[in-house]
């Protein structure tokens, strides 16, 4: 049995035919994490308490209480989703010290199905990034080039899932940030629709475009994980009954007759040749097995990151008020004044990034500017949404690129905020119309760093997403590459 | 729309947030460079276009008036850095 | 008067009031009042990083009932928005509320008009919204303390149109306020618990113009008295200052009651930008016409048609109809017993006079009424079958209204029944000529005060148990 190569499934199915016990898989993962966490810094904490949690895992595996096929599998979660007792810090000083005395109901459902956490994953500073760089705990690096990032804002999710340190792991996606960094890091991730995930207990960036979901090695990995996290929660009103997803549809699932659309808008300025091309022969691979392919314009991609920025930051920009130095995180040891341990509390908790987007934020909503920026971004996001409703009235399933680039190097973007920004142009609309939407490898550029494709799909279309994922995966092997090194360490 | 100092000191003080001396220049150039590439948004039409905050349409979820316990003070005041009994405690906030 | 005619006041009113649902707006947290500090919270209405709100359906249904019965328009597609600042008491650092899509618009409200008649009250409109926490000083430390128990409990925010122009019109709306949300049940509006409270707009402007003057705000005034004297004296500081050259600042000062003045409160250093938009965190809600319907339908009889009905029907005067209505409670001695077969003027009456003098004496309120409501019912039968005289009824209702006694019983065992037995009363009043002889004298001689001592000493010896017609009469025969 070679668990480095193992799926979480697979794992699964080996934990509950006995084959190897749930206690012995989290024991594996911690040798992982040992061995290479200090190269890569994918996690923020390592739980303490994980090999009793195994051993609880397999007591009610054995007595049959715990039926996932992912029960005991040990798994990861990004460090913006509250976990009773255990540090949350989103990658932030100002939550550093922070152990919520509640659990985020996606986490509470994954641990519901036998999950083993081994920890919290490292991120952008609440999320706000493209390169997992600006976390107050250091940057993470891609495992297939430590020099390069590994994506953002769930870097250290990818990263994690990439070097096998996990074998899965929860991660969200405001603009980008689970398909981005999947893509980076060569593993499959997805951000499910919006409203099928509770957000309960995720810590909020952008409250309408957040949406939490999995980082896995393969489809039917991420179909699995999406089968027990997606359930609607009376704790989030935004969220939805839904079909779940199918796992068996998606392992079965054919694209033969399906039609896939790709828009030209998405191949313009600024694409990295390498990665249109390898996009552009996976497109032609979906074709081979029976899928149509055609062209379309959508020429309102332009205006996805504008609308996506103002919306983001002014959410943000409300979001974070909270933190004030007040009933949690951060605040300096002696103030002045109210006003003082307001400002220094945040000044001094906040990194430059976060600010950036308050700043940003509190400039949309600002009075006499609201009706110029955040109402035209909401119009925008209106016209987004139209143009996918009538692009899926011709489509199964639109396909491009993730990012315009594979990884950069790390540093390269952080003194450029706004080429950060564009480099998010394929994913932000995707939020910002709701819709659900995978990163699922499908090459490598020149320099053999991964590159990911984007599979988009209709409202609660999530399995035939992953169908043609795993379709795809059961043809080609990109998704199984391994980064060079991490065996003779 | 240009970003003046004024404006950063007034954007600093809605947010609550005040940038290092250091990096205050360079904040003001970015947000400047980031402000103009999000006012392209302007050259889209919308008219008579409605805003859409919520991408599904979902209307009417609401819970019942049911009473569930609240959380002992201790959890409530769990992460409090300063707190007075069960109090959290601020400066001084009375006129 | 507390200013020349010269000049007219013009106040619009801010009213906060606490809607009595079981939880919170947004959390299953208890709404009760008071308990250790920081003992009805929950992650959610502490503002805890990842929580989310749950909207209470209650809070819907209340807002739209106190719309109904303010005669608003009820808004088929409500929002919910975010206001956006930084305090203490709020510990998002933003209140969810209304702004642009309230509940309820264009209501109105009758009250009795300064100099008489009657005069409606605009209702701009009413938004829901939660409530903030409390801060305590703390001296020995001299910080702030925060407690977040108050935090999250639902609000309407009842704003009215600029038509008060004096401190009774103001008073007189407030209480009909009260009354109405009291009736449908939608908030026990206890003032000194903060479930009410106003702020209140005002300027002052020369009489006679159309033109509004600059405005300020007087915030969270709790008590009527209080609002009276923050009035008179805030119309006075601004005629001063007009009538002295000076210029009224748009801003929002605080009436200190003690000091019987208003104080500018300290301006924050940046403008207020509340940054308003619409709440991401929750889904718009549809209210349909049969709803509205249905709870049109469910509303009780409101005061204002009750008062015409207690004038038209049961013959009371306006002004007992008036004071009667403008209490749940009162209304609901009056009807029970009114119910059980007691004349309503008589019932009226009694409720204007001794109830009201009681409460007023003892310094309660109608909601303290401290006795079962059907014994006044049973003292007023009393009487009408003139099992026990006027005066002792008084008595007996003291007794009633301090120890919550049976009346009938309490008759019975002081043994307070009306002789009606003549010949007894008779025995009893020749007693108190044959030891009164020099007033009898007296009264012969033509004294007629001297008759007046002999009834009283009469009713002394009857222990009040007598009719003192029937004593006078008796008395009369027997001195020929």
């Amino acid at each position: 049995m070679n668990l480095e190569t193992m799926t979480a499934l697979e794992l699964g199915a080996a934990i509950r035919k006995g084959e190897i016990s749930a206690v012995e898989a989290a024991q594996f993962s911690l040798r992982q994490i040992e061995t290479y966490d200090s190269r890569f810094s994918c996690f923020v904490t390592v739980q303490d308490d994980i090999l009793q949690r195994a051993e609880e895992v397999q007591k009610r595996i054995s007595v049959g209480e715990y039926t996932s096929p992912l029960a005991g599998v040990p798994m990861g979660i990004k460090d913006n989703m509250c976990q009773k007792g255990v540090q949350t810090s989103c990658g932030s000083r100002m939550l550093a010290n922070f152990k919520p005395t509640y659990t985020a109901t996606a986490v509470e459902e994954i641990m519901q199905a036998g999950a083993v956490p081994l920890g919290k994953l490292n991120m952008d500073e609440f999320a706000m990034g493209s390169t997992s760089e600006t976390s107050w705990f250091g940057a993470t690096k891609n495992p297939w080039n430590a020099e390069c990032v590994p994506g953002g804002s769930s870097g250290g999710s990818a990263a994690a899932v990439a070097a096998g340190e996990c074998f899965y792991a929860l991660g969200s996606d405001t603009g980008g940030s689970i398909r981005q960094p999947a893509s980076f890091c060569g593993v499959t991730g997805i951000k499910p629709t919006y409203g099928s995930v509770s957000r309960f207990g995720l810590v909020a960036y952008a409250s309408s475009l957040d949406q939490i979901g999995p980082l896995a090695r393969d489809a039917a990995d991420c179909a699995a994980v999406l089968g027990e996290i997606m359930k609607r929660d009376v704790k989030d009103n935004t969220s939805v009954a839904t079909q779940g997803v199918n796992l068996d549809a998606v392992l079965h699932y054919d694209v033969k007759g399906k039609k896939i659309g790709i828009p030209t808008d998405f191949f313009g300025d600024g694409l990295d040749k390498d990665v249109a091309a390898t996009v552009q022969t996976a497109a032609r691979q979906l074709e081979r097995m029976g899928a149509t392919v055609e062209q379309f314009d959508m020429p309102i991609v332009k205006y996805a990151i504008p609308a996506y920025y103002i919306i983001a930051a002014a959410e943000a920009s409300s979001n974070l008020s909270r933190y004030d130095g007040i009933k949690y995180g951060y605040r300096p040891e002696h103030v002045d004044d109210l006003l003082d341990l307001y400002t220094r509390s945040r000044s001094e908790g906040f990194g430059m990034e976060v600010k950036r987007r308050i700043m940003l934020g509190c400039f949309v909503l600002s009075s006499g500017y609201y009706d110029a920026y955040y109402r035209k971004a909401l119009q925008a996001k209106a016209l987004i949404k139209a143009a996918f409703d009538r692009a899926f009235e011709r489509y199964d399933l639109i396909l491009g690129p993730v990012a315009p680039t594979t990884a950069l190097k790390i540093g390269e973007n952080l003194a450029d905020p706004l080429k950060m920004y564009l480099g998010d142009i394929y994913t932000v609309m995707i939020n910002l119309a709701g819709l659900p939407a995978a990163s699922v490898p499908c090459g490598f550029d020149r320099k053999g760093m991964p590159v990911g494709m984007q599979l988009i799909g209709s409202y609660f279309h999530e399995t035939d997403i992953l169908g043609a994922a795993h379709a795809y995966q059961q043809v080609t092997d990109w998704h199984k590459r391994r980064p060079a090194g991490l065996d003779n360490l | 729309m240009m970003i003046t100092d004024e404006l950063v000191t007034y954007l600093e003080a809605l947010g609550r947030i005040r940038l290092p001396e250091e990096s205050r220049a360079k904040a003001q150039r970015d947000l400047q460079e980031i402000l103009q590439y999000i006012d392209t948004l302007s050259e889209l039409d919308t008219e008579g276009i409605e805003p859409l905050s919520h991408a599904l349409p979902l209307t009417n979820v609401m819970r019942e008036d049911e009473v569930q316990p609240s959380i002992p003070p201790e959890e409530v005041l769990a992460n409090a850095p300063v707190r007075k009994d069960n109090y959290f405690l601020v400066p001084r906030s009375f006129e | 008067m507390y200013h020349t005619p010269a000049w007219e006041t013009v106040m619009g009113l801010e009213v906060h009031v606490e809607l009595s649902t079981k939880t919170k707006i947004f959390c299953g947290c208890t709404t009760a009042f008071g308990g250790e500090p920081n003992t009805h919270c929950c992650p959610i209405c502490i503002g805890m990083p990842g929580v989310l709100p749950s909207l209470n359906k209650a809070v819907v249904e209340y807002a739209t009932k106190a719309g109904l019965a303010l005669n608003c328009e009820i808004t088929r597609y409500n929002k919910f928005d975010r206001k956006n600042y930084f305090y203490p008491d709020l510990p998002k650092a933003y209140q969810i509320s209304q702004l642009y899509l309230p509940i309820c618009r264009n209501g109105g409200v009758e009250i009795e008009a300064e100099g008489g008649g009657r005069k409606v009250i605009g209702i701009h409109e009413i938004h829901m919204e939660e409530d903030a926490g409390k801060l305590v000083h703390d001296p020995a430390t001299n910080a702030t303390m925060v407690d977040y128990n108050r935090c999250g409990v639902p609000l309407i925010e009842i704003v009215s149109e600029p038509d008060f122009r004096s401190a009774n019109e103001v008073i007189r709306y407030l209480e009909k306020l009260k009354a109405i949300l009291q009736y449908i049940g939608v908030s026990d509006c206890k003032m000194q618990e903060g479930s009410l409270r106003a702020d209140i707009n005002l300027s002052v402007r020369p009489a006679g113009s159309e033109a509004f003057g600059t405005r300020t705000e007087m915030k969270n005034m709790n008590s009527f008295k209080a609002i009276g004297r923050a009035i008179a004296g805030e119309s006075a500081r601004q005629i001063h200052l007009l009538e002295h050259g000076g210029a009224v600042t748009q801003e929002t000062r605080r009436w200190d009651d003690d000091k019987n003045e208003s104080f500018a409160m300290r301006s924050k250093e940046d403008a207020q930008d509340y940054k308003y938009f619409p709440e991401p965190d929750l889904i718009p809600i549809e209210i349909s016409e049969e709803v509205i319907e249905q709870t049109r339908r469910s509303l009780p009889e409101l005061p204002e048609a009750k008062r015409r009905r207690y004038v038209s029907e049961l013959g009371l005067s306006e002004y007992d109809a008036e004071q009667i209505t403008a209490s749940k409670v009162l209304v609901a001695l009056f009807e029970q017993n009114l119910a059980a077969g007691c004349p309503a003027k008589e019932l009226a009456n009694w409720i204007m006079g001794e109830v009201m003098h009681l409460l007023s004496e003892s310094g309660k309120e109608p909601e303290d009424i401290p006795f079962d409501y059907g014994s006044l019912g049973a003292l007023i039968g009393m009487v009408e079958k003139n099992e026990i005289t006027r005066s002792t009824a008084k008595k007996v209702f003291k007794a009633v209204f301090e120890e919550n006694c049976d009346p009938v019983e309490y008759v019975e065992q002081h043994n307070l029944k009306t002789v009606t037995d003549t010949g007894a009363v008779k025995t009893v009043i020749e007693e108190v000529i044959a030891a009164n002889q020099k007033s009898v004298e007296e009264y012969k001689s033509g004294k007629e005060k001297a008759l007046q001592y002999l009834i009283g000493q009469s009713m002394r010896a009857l222990r009040g148990k007598a009719d003192p017609q029937t004593v006078t009469a008796i008395l009369k025969e027997l001195l020929g």
